[in-house]
């Protein structure tokens, strides 16, 4: 029983079981990208790059990833900064906070294709909540599916309700194991609420913060159950991010191998991104003492 | 000044919030013309209250019956968070713990491989797997999704576990062991029940994460295992009513919303104060 033993005895059995799920369907994807495979088929063939090649000229896929990247840095960024407000409140300072920290994670236990069935409803142009409340203050009603920019706008909404609470969570669950002894110092050399927060709490959060962006940043990258419950990728593909393009081209017209080689494609831009913007955050946050 | 702001962004973002929820709970009890004819949205005063769409969703009127894919979902996401919390707390306290190496590859490499299993979009995935389950012949049962699932909530359960193992100090299980532990007994007795804060909040993403998804359960099962999300849009799909639908909304995410009560009592208590003595 050498502590070698313990060791592997920790780490192998997760890492093994993610593995033996996840091989198969990596390494069969890798292959299909470079076939001309449709499910009626019974063997592969073999394409080479032709895939690959059709990708790198392949306007929509390309406009779909910048259009995600686009999005996906305003929802994280809206969805961090609401978080961060309402983890603050939640933290300390006034008596009913047990009451709101339930009804601000509300939004997170609900299922995001579920909640799009509610906001295409709200939305709705005709009989929909939304218009039918502007048209109380004597506002013309809004095309929120047909114009793309309030398209937009739904699919933001839909998004900071649904996952703002996740950055609420893990920023109070953050808050509230911090070291109390600073604070106190703080307190005692009498600094004000807004330098407290720049210079102790906003540093000391910040390993978590950086934890919650980039898991946030995954999440909101694969974004598809509000996109094709909502807008259907709409108006004509305004709305269209590289998750729902996939799914149109690879099941839904059924060009899987297409669909194998734009995944492969998008996991490695994404793996890059992301080991990129983490060191980038890491960096950051270091001279502040961290 | 910042008084009016507080109470001002508490109560915006409550309202905001509450606001489709409780538009999908009036809605569920509304008649044709109260949704038909345009918003309405106090009950009594705009419309009278039916139970139509209620009816339904339960197999009253004979529509549609969502208790079994609520069962199917219920166990479906206990397995897979049971699997996914057992394996990936054990890995998460290694790789907080040990360092582990192979050739230029350490321990935030092990990591960053666990969380990027949740980067590939389940559309590419989604052949694969079919193809993986049918040759195990696990296509539309609730092992073959259990299995799927896994691997989409064990990274994020490792993910957020080696942080809170990380804050927990080397000192507590040294301890364990000078008195005698090894390793895996002063894990399970001292590091785990410190650890209760960081397991619920990864227990609970994981239940989320596993409850909520469409994707896997729309093409990986059938008849057999329809889990809530799927049976809700596959309402969606036919000609159903407004009110059914919302009926249908509030019944699928009224189980999890409890959760927000269990995570906050967790939260409020205070996790990490007196680990350290």
């Amino acid at each position: 029983m050498t502590s070698k033993f313990y060791k592997r005895l920790f780490l192998l059995p997760g890492l093994l079981l993610l593995i033996a799920i996840i091989i198969f369907p990596l390494l069969f994807t890798i292959r299909v990208s470079m076939a001309n495979w449709n499910v009626s088929q019974s063997g592969l063939d073999w394409a080479g790059g032709a895939n690959w090649a059709r990708m790198f000229h392949d306007a929509n896929f390309w406009s779909s990833l910048f259009r995600l990247l686009y999005f996906s840095f305003i929802t994280t960024t809206l969805q961090y900064i609401l978080g961060f407000a309402a983890a603050m409140y939640a933290w300390k300072g006034f008596a009913s906070r047990r009451f709101f920290r339930v009804l601000w994670l509300v939004p997170l236990m609900t299922t995001p294709s579920v909640m799009a069935i509610v906001w295409r409803s709200i939305f709705r142009e005709d009989i929909g909540a939304a218009n039918g409340f502007l048209r109380l203050f004597g506002v013309d009603p809004i095309a929120w599916s047909t114009q793309i920019f309030p398209a937009g706008v739904t699919i933001t909404i839909a998004e900071v309700w649904q996952w703002t609470p996740f950055m609420f969570l893990i920023l109070l669950a953050g808050l509230l194991s911090l070291p109390k002894e600073q604070f106190l110092s703080a307190d005692i050399d009498g600094a004000t609420p807004w330098r407290t927060f720049w210079s102790i709490t906003f540093p000391l959060m910040a390993p978590i913060s950086i934890g919650a962006i980039i898991i946030r940043l995954i999440e909101a990258s694969k974004i598809f159950d509000s996109i094709f419950n909502l807008t259907s990728a709409g108006p004509g593909n305004a709305t269209e991010t590289p998750a729902y393009y996939l799914y149109t081209r690879g099941l839904r017209e059924f060009q899987i191998s297409y669909g194998a080689t734009m995944g492969l494609m998008y996991l490695i831009l994404a793996i890059l991104t992301l080991t990129i913007l983490g060191q980038i955050l890491a960096r950051v946050s270091k001279p502040r003492g961290l | 000044m910042s008084r009016i702001f507080k109470y001002s962004f508490i109560f915006i973002w409550s309202a905001f919030v509450l606001t489709p929820l409780s538009w999908a709970l009036v809605t569920s009890f509304k008649p044709p013309a109260a949704v038909n004819n345009g918003a309405t949205f106090i009950p009594w005063l705009q419309f009278q209250p039916t139970l139509d769409g209620w009816k339904d969703i339960t197999g009253i009127s004979g529509y549609a019956n969502l208790f079994p894919p609520l069962i199917n979902s219920a166990t479906v996401t206990f397995f897979a968070t049971l699997v996914s919390l057992t394996f990936g707390c054990m890995a998460a306290y290694g790789l907080s713990r040990f360092s582990y190496g192979w050739k230029h590859y350490k321990n935030p490499d092990i990591i960053f491989f666990f969380i990027s299993q949740r980067i590939m979009p389940p559309a590419v995935l989604a052949v694969p797997f079919f193809i993986l389950l049918k040759t195990l012949h696990l296509l539309d049962t609730k092992l073959g999704l259990v299995l799927v699932l896994t691997s989409g909530l064990m990274p994020i359960v490792v993910w957020l576990l080696v942080d809170f193992f990380n804050q927990l100090p080397k000192e507590i299980d040294e301890m364990a062991m000078l008195e005698g532990c090894n390793p895996f007994e002063a894990f399970v007795r001292t590091i785990l029940p410190l650890s209760k804060p960081g397991l619920t909040v990864a227990g609970m993403f994981s239940i989320i994460f596993g409850w909520n998804d469409l994707f896997f359960a729309l093409v990986l099962t059938f008849t057999n295992v329809q889990t809530l999300p799927v049976a809700v849009v596959a309402l969606n799909g036919t000609v159903t009513p407004f009110w059914t639908l919302c009926a249908s909304a509030i019944f699928s995410i009224l189980p999890l919303i409890g959760l927000a009560f269990v995570v906050e009592r967790f939260l409020s208590k205070g996790g990490f104060a007196g680990a350290v003595r």
